[in-house]
């Protein structure tokens, strides 16, 4: 029975990490159509600036802060600048954001070092809490709710506000988009500025539990792709579903059949993609 | 026949590179620019024939490499008959995993290929007592004893690199390769006009992976160790951006782009400490001025070049360029 | 500039010119050195090329006599990198040593390489066991321990002295995770300890909660064995679980390259290794000093390992009076090679290339500020053989993740 329960919260726990890693690649490849490989580095990014935010004596709450809106503006700058001359040529995409991710990996290791490096969680957040007979890491209860925040703040803003409703409809038919006046170039930073934001948020806040080092970026891209994939590539609904059932398939998979620790997350993606190649909540991709 | 001219030149150049070689180092680094390019050659043709963008093209040659490797070292087998077996069993899983993976397309494609491939990872990092784990199966026995010196094994991956380009050229102009692009711009259409898409794509898929199947052999060889490391997502990754920086759907494409990747990790370190950096810029650089790869952005440029020393007012119109983007 | 003047430069620059040719001096020792300066193991990197810029520098960047010219090259830490690297020292440098590689995985990759060519190698920090047991390497030697061979102790300790019952393992899934923990596991229940459960998270796992909820709770340690970043991240995360049960480590999990960025989660670890940064050995103190004040930490696993290494080659370049061309006579004295002082006090190599040395029990404890490995026991001069028969140990098959079986699993 603690071995349910507990393994229950680690991957619920796993399941909201995850959807903070995705949320932002989930939201950029819904849009734009372009998958973002450079994605774990942004992460890997906002987790370097949250940690020097802090050893700078900043609080984590405003080092979270200042890390996503520092990756947010990195975000925009590739999207202004490089991503806008390649609009719907995957491959030159796939190569502009793999140089990328490469370029930000080094420069990170150029300037943080390679020491692995733990980022504190905030004061009020250490420590295990007590149920019934089992302890649970406090920060992790933390992070279960910041990701179902930041899913609802996600939904909020794609289904109740002026700016989501554009998205939307970029989203459903852009050429119609266009043509009610939406200006698919503004619209595009935004949404890629936002997307980057989210992964340097999520670093952050992974970090307490990830810690930080060079290589995170390598770790962290195949899961974001995972989740978004199994959820279905663009629906943020799938992409929190997708994350959470990771978790659970993840931890109780490798507790229960230690033996497939290291298939047991691509098993059932290649068996849902040969039945459903277009993820469990996916619409049609082209 | 023609056209395979410059590449057999280019080639013929390449081997007489011992001769001005000051010491080994630089012969070694050419086969392995050679065996990359037969990675790269195979990945293109289902990025850039087929529009099927793969992210595990790895497992192929590290199939065919663990399975050379295990059977010439525990298995007992001499190097020929390891290989031909190694190639076949690589053909069989490639058939099985074609089933599945041609299901998707897209983004859906590029995730199944990654995560087949990473189940091979899996299976080589955990079944050690097969596979040695981590620490890899090393001592694996070259072919031709004592012949194979650098210079001929130079030869050896040149003379297979040219059997590949004729194969994969011929087969890129021949109806079937035809077919294929077809498949890849419109595949509504072909499935209406009668043609078979699946079929189609499942022969491409065998072709890539039997070449693939053949660099991994070449690959064992070459550095007489194998590990999972050569099917990580990374390795995947590497013969992905040679095709794309090279120019996929092109023939000379993927011959650039791994002699830019093998020489820039290789030769541009020994100057520099900083090469990720400067190989990730290359990357960007590519992307900016040549969007398309390496060979069509020269040809393009050659073409400007003749229009600007002709006439301008009979320039003859610029080359077609091929569409990669699936 | 005027004519004058530069005439005089230009009869400068001819001057130091001849002199320098006149008197000729004999050509550098070449030594080629592999790090690991990009990707996921740069740290462990970054600290043996202190180590080794230390060893330099000590010896005014010369070994007996001659110049050492330092070929220092990045294998990103991928196997077909390594061999291309050192392929590049060899064929393209012409060194007369290598000093390398960091990980077991890339010294297995030049393995056949380096027979084929015979360049003499000493390994400062991989330390697969076959490579000095049941495949030697004739140009082969290390200056660090095999995975289990400061294990053996701790296993022995901790039944013997700790007299620890039950204890559960927690280790990384590769080689190293494998070895170190097949050496503790061997020892201790040969002293009457029993392994009950053994758990084996993959190296790059995101989360170890889900490991962390296996882990029994009534048992009287956990023995962990996690390499680079990883006991950082573990520990870390043990503690955010209220880390009900006392941790027992091996050397790695609290090196001194990492306990810098840990804190409280790693008071009261115990360990065994061959090198504490506070060990009482001869020509430690000025050794670990001399690190603090030139790179502001304590040296640890892989910074020793580089500077010991470094100090084997001085050591048999000495022996062959600075003539390191005759490769044969130069791998002779490499593989005799004995130190007296240094980080890890005397040491010298069995025959198959591979340290006799002290290893210690430690406690980590904060200490002047700082986390530190202090010294509670000594076990002088150990063999990787521990105290077994040599042929009976190497007539048993390598240590693996289920070799020696764990009988009492469950129990």
């Amino acid at each position: 029975m603690a071995f349910w329960a507990s393994q229950s919260l680690n991957s619920l726990a796993l399941g909201g990490l995850l959807f903070m890693l995705a949320a932002g690649f989930s939201l950029i490849f819904g849009l734009m159509r372009v998958a973002n490989l450079a994605h774990g580095a942004l992460f890997m990014l906002g987790a370097y600036v949250g940690l020097a935010s802090v050893q700078a004596g900043l609080n984590f709450w405003l080092a979270a802060l200042l890390a996503a809106l520092a990756v947010g503006v990195v975000g925009g700058l590739i999207e202004r600048f490089l991503l806008r001359r390649l609009q719907g040529r995957t491959l030159p995409q796939v190569l502009l954001t793999l140089g990328l991710a490469f370029i930000i990996a080094d420069a990170c290791l150029m300037v943080w070092g390679g020491d692995p490096m733990r980022l504190p969680p905030p004061e009020e957040l250490r420590g295990a809490v007590r149920l019934g007979d089992l302890a649970f890491p406090r920060y992790r209860l933390f992070v279960m709710g910041a990701s179902c925040a930041i899913g609802i703040g996600l939904w909020l803003l794609i289904e109740r506000t002026r700016i989501g409703a554009m998205i939307r409809a970029a989203v459903d038919d852009m050429q119609m988009a266009r043509a009610i006046g939406i200006s698919a170039s503004a619209l595009f930073s935004a949404v890629f500025c936002l997307g980057a934001a989210l992964a340097g948020l999520g670093g952050v806040l992974g970090g307490p539990i990830l810690s930080v080092y060079p290589g995170l970026d390598a770790d962290m891209l195949p899961l974001a792709l995972l989740v978004v994939i199994l959820g279905g590539a663009g629906s943020l609904l799938g992409a929190f579903i997708g994350a959470y059932l990771i978790g659970f398939v993840y931890t109780f998979g490798q507790a229960l059949v230690p033996d497939l620790a290291y298939v047991i997350l691509f098993l059932p993606m290649v068996a849902v993609l040969a039945i459903a190649p277009n993820g469990l909540f996916g619409r049609r991709l082209s | 026949m023609r056209r395979f001219i410059p590449f057999m030149i280019a080639l013929g150049l390449v081997a007489l590179l011992p001769l001005v070689s000051p010491s080994d180092f630089y012969i070694n680094l050419a086969s392995q620019a050679a065996i990359a390019a037969l990675m790269a050659l195979g990945l293109n043709i289902l990025v850039g024939y087929a529009g099927l963008t793969s992210l595990g093209h790895a497992a192929f040659p590290g199939i065919a490499a663990y399975l050379v490797a295990w059977l010439s070292t525990r298995g007992g087998l001499g190097p020929g008959p390891a290989a031909v077996l190694a190639v076949a069993g690589t053909f069989l899983v490639a058939g099985l995993f074609g089933l599945l993976a041609l299901r998707a397309t897209g983004l859906g494609f590029v995730m199944i290929t990654m995560a087949l491939c990473q189940i091979v990872w899996g299976g080589a990092y955990r079944w050690t007592s097969l596979t040695g784990g981590d620490n890899g199966l090393s001592g694996v026995p070259r072919p031709f004893g004592d012949m194979l010196t650098p210079t001929t094994f130079l030869w050896l991956c040149l003379i297979v690199l040219a059997v590949a380009i004729i194969q994969i050229g011929r087969f890129a102009e021949s109806p079937l390769g035809v077919a294929l692009r077809g498949t890849r711009d419109q595949p509504r259409r072909m499935s209406a006009l009668g043609y078979d898409v699946w079929r189609i794509r499942f022969v491409a898929w065998l072709v890539a992976a039997s070449w693939g199947a053949v660099a991994g052999l070449l690959y064992a060889w070459y550095h007489q160790f194998v590990s999972p490391h050569m099917l990580a997502v990374t390795a995947s990754a590497e013969v992905l951006l040679m095709v794309v920086a090279g120019g996929a759907g092109t023939l000379a494409g993927p011959l650039l782009g791994a002699a830019l990747v093998v020489l820039l990790k290789n030769l541009a370190s020994i100057w520099i400490d900083r090469w990720v950096m400067l190989l990730g810029a290359t990357f960007v650089f590519i992307v900016l001025i040549m969007p398309d790869g390496l060979a069509p952005g020269l040809m393009h440029l050659r073409e400007r070049f003749r229009k600007r020393m002709a006439s301008p007012t009979i320039a003859p119109p610029l080359a077609g360029q091929e569409r990669i983007d699936g | 500039m005027s004519h004058k003047t530069a005439y005089s430069c230009l009869a400068l620059i001819a001057a130091s010119l001849l002199s320098t040719s006149a008197f000729s001096q004999p050509e550098p020792i070449r030594i080629g050195f592999m790090t690991v300066r990009s990707g996921a193991l740069a740290a462990g990197g970054k600290q043996m090329e202190e180590g080794l810029n230390y060893c330099l520098q000590e010896r005014g960047g010369q070994m007996a006599g001659r110049k050492v010219e330092l070929i220092t090259v990045d294998t990103g830490g991928q196997p077909a990198t390594t061999r291309t690297r050192a392929q590049e020292l060899v064929e393209r440098s012409k060194v007369h040593a290598i000093i390398g590689p960091l990980a077991a995985f890339e010294a297995l990759a030049i393995d056949d390489y380096i027979k084929q060519v015979g360049v003499p190698v000493v390994s400062p920090s991989a330390a697969a066991e076959d490579m000095t047991q049941r495949k030697p390497n004739p140009w082969f030697v290390r200056a660090v321990g095999t995975s289990a061979q400061a294990n053996h102790a701790l296993g022995e300790y901790a039944a013997k002295e700790m007299k620890l019952k039950r204890v559960a393992t927690i280790g990384d899934d590769f080689a190293f995770g494998h070895e170190t923990t097949a050496g503790f596991q061997r020892t201790f229940e040969e002293n009457g300890g029993k392994v009950v459960k053994k758990l084996w998270p993959p190296l790059n796992v995101a989360d170890y909660g889900s490991f962390i909820s296996q882990l029994p709770t009534d048992v009287d340690a956990i023995f962990a064995s996690f390499a680079g970043g990883n006991g950082l991240r573990f520990l870390q995360q043990y503690a955010e679980y209220g880390s009900p049960v006392k941790v027992i480590a091996h050397m790695t999990t609290v090196d001194e390259g990492i306990l810098k960025s840990m804190s409280q989660e790693a008071v009261g670890v115990i360990s065994s290794g061959w090198y504490s940064a506070t060990q009482d050995a001869p020509g430690n103190k000025e050794f670990a000093e001399g690190m603090r004040k030139a790179y502001g930490a304590d040296p640890g696993y892989y910074s020793v390992g580089a500077y010991t290494a470094c100090a084997f080659v001085d050591a048999a370049a000495k022996a062959v009076e600075g003539k390191v061309e005759d490769k044969d006579a130069f791998m002779k004295a490499l593989r005799s090679v004995k130190l007296d002082k240094g980080p890890l006090g005397k040491v010298s190599l069995d025959e198959f290339g591979n340290p006799i040395m002290d290893v210690t029990i430690r406690k980590t404890e904060m200490k002047d500020s700082r986390l530190q490995n202090v010294v509670i026991k000594t076990y002088p001069a150990v063999t990787q053989f521990w105290t077994y028969d040599q042929k009976e140990f190497l007539a048993n098959p390598v240590y693996t993740r289920d070799y020696p079986p764990a009988k009492n699993l469950g129990n």
